[in-house]
């Protein structure tokens, strides 16, 4: 497919997964990647996490908008933008522009109104959507990506809509709870991307949170994220090998190199069947990101994992 | 004090750290080397990945200690908490008659609250560790703590719900039934009018019947909550700190140890998951320069993945070292990356092997 098509034509991608997973670090990437094909990216952080500005090279977010990246004209690539949006600011943002700014603070401060709000599950995560909606109608050349919150919140976070319909039939929540499912159900305007680990446990888990959410909203990608990148001279001997180019090794150096080839040959094993497995369990188009072995995540890392999105995008066989 | 004299030692061991980290697996390791060291032993798991569940005879939701046989000559128990039903239980301790109890039981803000408010799923954790350590007779009990933002929120639940009872918003919600004066109760229908603005009618109807059936049991919660409070803060009971060795989890390990120090509590252990093997004390600049020259070749590829294992543990290190500064006390244990994954019993004594011998 033309990757250009794809962040044309998605202008909310949520990105959702377990903790740990490189959620953080595949949003900072589809950002990346929509300003190298010249669409402005907003990047929303639920959670108030610091990796994500680093990432850019920036200090920490806030509520906010900041740059982390210039719109550069000769390059055709656009800006980045990010802000953070917890339920405790939006909470405070709707309480306020519903004529309760007098009582809104001692109201979140308190803690009175987290214990309301929890007894009519998902409103938090409602006014938080309701946000995001609000910043898709008000910028609507944007690409907005979200970086959902961590664990198994996933999914209550995107069913909050539903299970809040029911329990709030009337008022200003309920409309809001009835466009956020609207937004969360048009797949030309929001779509969900669900990062995993190529490993057993989070590979269970994304196919299970695929399932689940399969009928209230649409799920776009499963990017796999951390896979070591082959190399094929592993599968020869050290010794051999070092013995063919002519090359004295030291002594216990042949060991140290056999066991770091078992270890990453075995590793790999392991990834290529647990990518096998996701395909195998789950009919989407998988995107795999390598592991960094530097481990050090800044713009250089965040610009080459963009571009291998776009590349394997492009190389996407009838997906729309 | 090694984790081995820990696990011998601490009746209550705590194991926190931010969400996927390996907390229920380090949690369930320790309780496997307890068990080893031939104490009866009980660990409560929040949300256990399948496999592992498996491995500790968790299928379905038991909320009481199941028994899982191994080789060792102490008792191994597991369970899985069950928030909601953990706090039904305690909510039949209190209540004053059977119909008290059935009244809140089946209220809708009470079954939602005691499902998904996070600072309910803490405070059970906390209740279910008390009734395990006080009432159960274990000699250890290892809990997981839930996924949370901020360090201490599970520290603070036993608080968190007597705090409530106390709030001005409870004591406006209970006021017509307590007669205070009229003006009092004008003020408080109109915060009630405003707060049904944001979560409609319905929650405040519910919340109000919900609190005229709990009324009575106050005192019993409240004397529970501080008996869980003091065991928190006893010295038989102890902090594990457990992250992975990337920098924004040691970071986040990093606030943690800073809260817990603030709060006055000193972190016991810290363990750190899954880092990534050397395989040899040689600088990872050494094996790179040889994997340039050589490129192309077979040994090249061999030199090459060498360094890319050299290079990212000296970085691992590197973020650790920030983290060490501030955990002074704390023994620090490495657990390797293995080749293979965890999921099973004997994964996790080989595991409990590396933690306790460091």
């Amino acid at each position: 497919m033309d990757p250009a098509t794809f962040f044309a034509a998605s202008r909310v991608v949520i990105v959702a997964g377990k903790g740990g997973v490189g959620k953080t670090t595949v949003t900072a990437a589809l950002a990346r990647a929509a300003a190298r094909q010249g669409r402005r990216a907003l990047i929303v952080e639920v959670e108030g996490k610091s990796g994500l500005a680093n990432m850019f090279g920036a200090d920490d977010l806030g509520y906010d908008e900041i740059t982390l990246a210039d719109a550069d004209e000769a390059a055709g690539t656009a800006d980045i933008r990010a802000r953070t949006l917890t339920s405790d600011e939006a909470m405070l943002e709707y309480l306020e522009s519903h004529g309760m700014s007098r009582v809104a603070k001692r109201l979140v401060s308190s803690g009175a109104i987290d214990t309301l709000a929890t007894a009519a599950p998902g409103i938090k995560d409602i006014l938080v959507l309701g946000k995001v909606k609000a910043l898709e109608r008000a910028d609507e050349g944007t690409f907005i990506v979200l970086d959902a919150p961590a664990a198994g919140h996933a999914i209550t976070f995107l069913r909050a809509a539903r299970g809040l319909l029911d329990a709030v039939r009337v008022g200003p929540i309920h409309n809001q709870a009835v466009e956020v499912m609207e937004l969360l159900t048009d797949a030309e305007r929001c779509q969900v991307v669900l990062v995993t680990l190529p490993e057993e446990t989070p590979v269970n888990e994304l196919v299970e949170t695929a399932f689940n959410l399969e009928d209230q909203v649409g799920v776009a990608l499963g990017p796999v994220v951390g896979l070591y990148p082959a190399r094929p001279g592993l599968d020869q001997d050290p010794a051999t090998a070092a013995a063919q180019a002519g090359v004295t090794l030291r002594e216990g150096e042949a060991e140290a190199l056999a066991a770091a080839a078992d270890f990453r040959r075995h590793r790999v094993q392991l990834q290529t069947e647990q990518v096998a497995r996701l395909a195998d369990q789950l009919p989407l188009p998988q995107l795999r990101l390598p592991f960094l072995f530097g481990a050090e995540l800044g713009p250089a890392e965040v610009d080459l994992l963009a571009a291998t999105l776009v590349d394997q995008l492009a190389a996407l066989e009838g997906v729309a | 004090m090694s984790v081995r004299d820990l696990v011998g030692s601490a009746e209550v061991i705590l194991c926190t750290g931010s969400g996927g980290v390996g907390k229920t697996t380090v949690a369930a390791v320790l309780a496997v080397e307890g068990a080893r060291q031939g104490r009866k032993t009980a660990v409560v798991t929040i949300d256990p990945a399948r496999r592992l569940a498996d491995a500790l005879g968790l299928d379905g939701l038991t909320n009481e200690p199941g028994r899982i046989e191994g080789d060792w000559t102490g008792e191994l128990y597991a369970l899985m908490l069950d928030t909601k039903g953990t706090f039904d239980d305690l909510v039949n301790k209190y209540a004053e008659t059977p119909d008290q109890a059935e009244r809140i039981l089946e209220n809708r803000f009470y079954k939602n609250i005691s499902s998904a408010l996070s600072a309910t799923q803490e405070f059970m954790a906390m209740e279910k560790l008390y009734e395990l350590h006080v009432e159960a007779d274990f000699d250890l009990v290892v809990v997981d703590t839930p996924p949370t933002r901020n360090a201490l929120d599970f520290l603070d639940a036993p608080g968190t719900l007597t705090r409530f009872l106390d709030h001005p918003l409870y004591k406006v919600i209970m006021a017509p039934t307590r007669g205070i004066m009229r003006a009092a109760s004008i003020a408080a229908q109109a915060f009630l009018r405003t707060v049904s603005r944001v979560v409609g009618s319905e929650v405040i109807e519910d919340a109000i019947a919900f609190f005229q059936a709990f009324q009575g049991m106050e005192d019993g919660f409240r004397n529970r909550a501080r008996h869980v409070d003091a065991l928190l803060s006893d010295a038989v009971t102890h902090f594990v700190l457990v992250a992975s060795p990337r920098r924004d989890t040691l970071e986040e390990a990093a606030y943690f140890a800073e809260a817990l120090a603030d709060a006055d509590i000193a972190v016991s252990a810290l363990i750190v998951n899954r880092m990534h093997p050397r395989f040899a004390p040689s600088l990872a600049e050494a094996a790179r320069e040889r994997a340039d020259t050589l490129a192309g070749s077979a040994i090249g590829d061999h030199y090459a993945n060498l360094a890319d294992f050299q290079l990212i543990a000296s970085r691992e290190e590197d973020h650790l070292e920030a983290l060490v500064g501030k955990v002074a006390d704390a023994e620090i244990v490495r657990v390797p990356f293995l080749r293979t994954d965890v999921h099973d019993l004997a994964g996790l004594e080989a595991l409990a092997t590396y933690v306790v011998t460091g």
